[in-house]
């Protein structure tokens, strides 16, 4: 047997010199006259350890990084192709401790196998939930979901089930399955990672939708910022294709489930379902009022199921193991697994997988190892640009939805940005406003208006200008904005504001000691 | 060539891609990707194209192409350089490698430089937020940005 490598080709690779580590590999082996096959993988998300190739050995896989070019030569030397030992050697990476700890179920293929085989997507356990699906009748199939606790995982966490159950119960000539793959967030990555490390798993989860809600359409709306991405899912929809897992007669079922994915053009609001809609059918990506709700009146007015990647990803799962299976991961309402992603000022930044319930303290210490810089956190923004900054005082909090709303915050889509002591939170708050005067599609006058007076009056307590009343005004401020805007752009943009100013009142007094000395 | 043959050939090409795209199901985005490959911007003769092709006023063609940060009204330096400032970046010191940049290439964001090496642009997140600071050059991706890994994208946009 050929000896078979397996680099990582995913964008975060990429960026850490996986394609210079691919290139030095090949010339090895052609100096050295050895035969070995290249496989080029997604990442199993351990960003920290990236570059990391991997040899399937007669014991098993066995890791090795974070690979450097110049490190090549010597791990050839050491007989890395037979799982040699080397100062780079991981080990099997099933026992790396961050792998190790996690339960990975939407995750379980991803940087294992080639993301555009279907053969290895099927032997490792692939359509065996679409291929239970098409044997089902709709309702049975969105009452599996429904049973499974599956909530939305783009951030708002609505069930899953109860969605797809409208959809199916509204009648239409054309129905629609739409993912929302626009992952503008900071600190996040799941989307880009499952899209570019398995994206079959995608495909499979969107088919199942349209089974399930007579849709026979499908569209991916993926960023412009992920061209990796865009360039896996649409090979892999043409494969899917070809072997009949999309068209007319799905798996050889009299179903009909298609699909296309579409590119965003760098608008952060896209990503709001309303607004991605609106740009899907070639119109500015303005917000839409609900009701009616997109369930009803969707894409082109017609009813559509949207769901965010890791949702409609988490679904072949739970129709291939069962409802009960995937609800018995979790805590209270959040049940099943969640994709954290731990990013930012992290020494072990990754995605991680795990059932709900982890509190914010053991992910961003146990986990992520504290800082990259060595120094103290200071604080935390979990789900991205319209998440709350969290204290360490408040690193019990559970990971669950109700229970980071209960402290003021969101999980979001689940990532998480750690900061040391460095950070000034007066200047993260303005960098909220800020960012959302540059996304706000325009339709509510708060988000509008109020983000761009908030980065003048935030100015002021930053210049000394009567501190106290200013921030009574950004406070007033916030609360308009959170009452009178239509979406989570307008709508949440207070949380990291409010959060900076609640938990870091010290960053927000004037400076007097700063003054004086100047 | 004169300017009304560049406008005609604009509109040739423009309606060239219309014809090949206008099937899709919410065809414009997808066509002001293609008008924008094929000419490196989406050139103002090309609107009054799409509007007709598609039978929109040319106020909603206007309405779109303006809404997105995409899309260029005029074409960008050879190499196009996005360094993230989401809050990711940021807390690895994104703001230092922006002004190490800026000060490098001689140009603020949304500039090119005069010798059309190079257009710079923020970017607001990458999903590359476990390997912070980060770039897109030309397409391709850059994490942990350092004083070296910056020394080098500038010599790269300058060769």
């Amino acid at each position: 047997m050929i000896p078979r490598i397996y680099i990582p080709a995913d964008s975060g690779a990429l960026a850490l010199g996986a394609e210079k580590v691919a290139k030095a590999i090949r010339a090895e082996l052609s100096e050295r006259g050895v035969e070995a096959k290249i496989v080029r993988n997604g990442s199993r998300g351990a960003y920290f350890l990236e570059p990391m190739v991997e040899v399937a050995t007669a014991n098993g896989r066995v890791a090795y990084g974070p690979v450097k070019p110049s490190d090549v030569k010597g791990l050839f030397d050491s007989g890395f192709l037979t799982g040699g030992h080397h100062k780079r050697w991981l080990g099997s990476p099933d026992k790396i401790p961050f792998f190790a700890k996690q339960t990975r179920l939407t995750f379980a293929r991803c940087g294992v196998i080639d993301p555009l085989s279907l053969d290895s997507y099927k032997s490792h356990g692939g359509l065996a939930g679409l291929q239970n699906a098409v044997a089902m009748a709709p309702a049975d199939v969105v009452k599996q979901v429904t049973e499974s606790g599956l909530r939305g995982r783009g951030g708002a966490g609505f069930p899953t089930g109860i969605k797809w159950k409208t959809v199916l119960d509204t009648a239409g000539e054309q129905k629609y399955i739409v993912c929302n793959a626009d992952e503008g967030d900071s600190a996040t990555f799941a989307d880009r990672m499952i899209m570019e490390g398995d994206p079959f798993v995608l495909i499979e989860g969107m088919a199942i939708a349209g089974i399930a809600t007579g849709a026979t359409k499908g569209f991916v709306y993926v960023r412009s910022e992920y061209p990796h991405a865009v360039a896996t899912m649409n090979k892999a929809v043409a494969i899917a294709r070809k072997a009949g897992v999309l068209g007319v007669n799905v798996l050889g079922s009299p179903n009909a489930f298609d699909m296309e994915i579409r590119v965003g053009a760098g608008a952060y609001v896209c990503g709001e379902e309303t607004s991605l809609l609106n740009s899907l059918e070639g119109k500015r990506g303005v917000v839409r009022a609900k009701p009616p709700l997109p369930a009803i009146q969707g894409l082109f007015g017609k009813p559509t199921v949207i769901n965010n990647v890791i949702s409609l990803a988490s679904v072949p799962i739970i129709m291939d193991k069962g409802a009960a299976y995937y609800k018995d991961f979790g805590m209270g309402r959040s049940r099943g697994t969640i994709p954290i992603q731990i990013a930012g000022n992290v020494k072990h930044g990754g995605l991680f997988e795990t059932a709900f319930g982890l509190t914010l303290g053991e992910i961003v210490d146990d986990i992520g190892g504290g800082t990259a810089s060595g120094r103290p956190v200071k604080a935390v923004q979990v789900g991205g640009p319209l998440g709350a900054y969290f204290p360490r005082a408040l690193f019990d909090t559970p990971f669950d939805y109700e229970e980071f709303a209960k402290r003021d915050g969101l999980i979001g889509h689940a990532g998480i940005t750690v900061f040391d002591d460095t950070a000034d939170m007066l200047k993260q708050a303005r960098f909220a406003m800020e960012f959302c005067a540059i996304e706000s599609c325009g339709k509510c006058t708060p988000c509008r208006i109020g983000s761009t007076r908030g980065v003048e009056v935030l100015d002021k307590v930053a210049a000394g200008i009567e501190a106290e009343k200013n921030l009574a005004l950004v406070t007033d401020l916030c609360n308009t904005m959170k009452f009178g805007s239509l979406c989570a752009l307008g709508g949440f943009t207070p949380y990291p504001v409010m959060s900076s100013i609640t938990h870091f009142p010290e960053d927000f007094k004037p400076a007097p000691a700063r003054v004086a000395a100047e | 060539m004169t300017m009304q043959a560049a406008s005609t050939e604009i509109a040739s090409r423009t309606a060239a891609i219309i014809d090949q795209m206008k099937g899709l199901e919410g065809p414009l985005l997808p066509i002001l990707h293609s008008i924008q490959e094929e000419f490196g911007h989406v050139p103002k003769d090309a609107l009054p194209v799409i509007a007709d092709g598609l039978n929109l006023s040319r106020a909603e063609v206007h309405g779109v192409v303006s809404f997105y940060h995409d899309f260029r009204a005029k074409p960008a330096g050879r190499h196009v350089l996005k360094l993230c400032q989401a809050e990711a970046c940021q807390s690895m010191g994104s703001d230092a490698v922006a002004a190490k940049v800026k000060q490098l290439l001689g140009i603020d964001f949304h500039e090119t430089a005069r010798d059309g090496s190079v257009t710079l642009e923020p970017v607001y997140c990458l999903g590359l937020c476990a390997c912070s600071p980060s770039a897109m050059l030309d397409g391709e991706v850059i994490g942990r940005l350092d004083d070296e890994k910056i020394e080098e994208i500038v010599a790269e946009v300058r060769s």
